[in-house]
């Protein structure tokens, strides 16, 4: 029996849909069997960064409303044989069209099939966010490292930690600037996790790759040189169990004496 | 055998007033009718007597309100006798409850959150922070061994003697009894390490190192065992 796991924010643009695209795509790529579920009805877009928007037939609320079985809802991402699949969510209608109840017992049916159900909450603390969590077992939160999205990270935890079901929430820091932490102009990670006091899973830094990347609906995670995706990768890692150390935040060495530099300190 | 009529009500003069001494076996109707007898035998007053304050013992019997106040009536009907207080050796379980809640500390050991609200009726002893956001109300004291960056209010019931502590003093803003204190505009990043709030004689909450609490509040001793 597989694992659901909610990757969920708060505040809006902080990067959940990135992260369930880019996480969901690397425990792939590690040979799990992973079911992305978008959770956000109305405003759905985790098909558009997995590139998947062309080939979806059915939704969510077609599934739950019985209009069509889940099999024949769930989009198959070919680039990983038969590892990726997701469920969109509809478009024409609002968060209210389903009900947690549902939710759950639409992630149990899939938990017998997938390693890993990812599903990709709506920003907010209403209907959507209830719904995303209804069904899962494990949560992560996606902040960045601004005081309001850490504020509402911090609501979100709040939230969460009050649901039996759900494990204590995992933190990923998101959009790390590293010239700007190393001017003190942003929350450092530090402060960030002593505000929150919740375990650490990942940290990733902020790349234009990645923007490049979900425009082309192609997830940043399977380019394997980037260190936006070197990140994911790890962060996947963890959560099948291993011990990754942190990546480093410093800035990648620029000119060609930098990079002999480098090569000499044996990094 | 000498057979003695058994007093219900007993009046004894102090130099403070008169006290009622309220037999604690007999019916209520009948002590009731024997206090009517008792407050209007032979008591002359004088015009220029001020009010004679009032003690009653009810020794081990229970009062409902109602009773008391037909008590209180009773009393007051007779010029010059004011009831100052009426004293009883029982109390109900809840008043035992809520008298035991109040004089109590809670200790909890969590992270208030932003949108979180965390209210006790006596002292909080809070093992964690107050996020920006969270709040935490107590009837009493608030210790806070943690950061404390949202909200506090301490003597919830309106006692100003209550005080707030914390290994890190950061609120957003905090209140003690009917008074507010807001944040002031910038805080030091490393600062504000163990310091107390509390009422001062003004009437302003002001914030000082946690060891000035024993010079404004030397009373403290709830720790050491309440009663």
């Amino acid at each position: 029996m597989g694992e659901a796991i909610v990757i969920t924010s708060g505040k809006g643009g902080v990067g959940k849909t990135t992260t369930s695209a880019n996480l969901g795509t690397s425990l792939a790529l590690l040979g799990k069997k992973v079911c992305l579920i978008d959770t956000d009805i109305g405003l759905r877009n985790l098909d558009v960064v997995m590139g998947l928007e062309n080939r979806i037939i059915y939704d969510l609320v077609d599934v739950v409303e019985g209009r069509c079985k889940i099999h024949q809802a769930l989009v198959k991402d070919k680039r990983f044989e038969d590892r990726l699949y997701l469920l969109p969510a509809a478009q024409t209608t609002d968060k209210t069209s389903i009900v947690p109840e549902q939710m759950h017992k639409l992630v149990h049916e899939l938990k017998q099939e997938y390693d890993y159900i990812i599903i990709d909450c709506p920003a907010g603390i209403e209907q959507g966010f209830k719904n995303a969590i209804a069904g899962a077992d494990k949560a992560i939160v996606v902040t960045t490292p601004e005081k309001s999205a850490v504020r509402d990270a911090d609501r979100i935890i709040g939230l969460l930690e009050k649901e039996e079901n759900i494990e204590s929430p995992k933190l990923i820091i998101n959009r790390i600037r590293s010239h700007m932490l190393k001017n003190g102009e942003m929350m450092d990670i530090d402060e960030v996790t002593t505000h929150l006091s919740i375990d650490l899973i990942g940290i990733v830094l902020d790349d234009e790759q990645v923007i490049k990347a979900s425009n082309l609906g192609e997830p940043i995670a399977m380019d394997p040189h980037n260190r936006a995706s070197i990140a994911y990768r790890n962060i996947a890692r963890r959560i099948l169990g291993e011990s990754v150390p942190l990546s480093s935040i410093e800035d990648e060495p620029k000119g060609l004496m930098a990079k002999i530099k480098k090569i000499f300190a044996g990094s | 055998m000498n057979k003695r009529i058994q007093q219900n009500v007993m009046i004894k003069g102090t130099k403070d007033g008169l006290t009622l001494h309220l037999d604690d076996s007999c019916a209520f109707s009948e002590l009731l009718k024997e206090l009517e007898s008792k407050l209007s035998a032979n008591y002359q007053f004088q015009e220029n007597d001020s009010g004679i304050a009032v003690k009653v013992h009810t020794g081990n019997r229970y009062l409902l309100e109602d009773q008391k106040n037909s008590i209180r009536e009773l009393i007051s009907q007779k010029k010059k006798l004011v009831v100052d207080e009426i004293i009883s050796n029982v109390m109900t379980k809840e008043e035992a409850k809520r008298w035991k809640d109040e004089h109590q500390m809670t200790t909890i050991a969590k992270v208030v959150r932003s949108g979180q609200i965390l209210e006790v009726v006596g002292d909080l002893l809070l093992i964690g922070d107050v996020n920006p956001g969270g709040t935490i109300i107590a009837g009493g004291n608030i210790f806070v061994m943690g950061a404390l960056r949202g909200i506090a209010q301490a003597g919830h019931n309106g006692n100003r003697q209550s005080f707030i502590s914390a290994s890190v003093m950061k609120p957003s803003h905090i209140r003690i009894a009917d008074k507010i204190m807001k944040a002031p505009d910038k805080y030091i990043a490393d600062g504000h390490v163990m310091e107390c709030a509390f009422v001062d004689e003004t009437g302003h909450i002001i914030v000082e190192k946690i060891q000035a609490i024993k010079n404004h509040r030397p009373n403290f001793i709830r720790l050491e065992g309440g009663l």
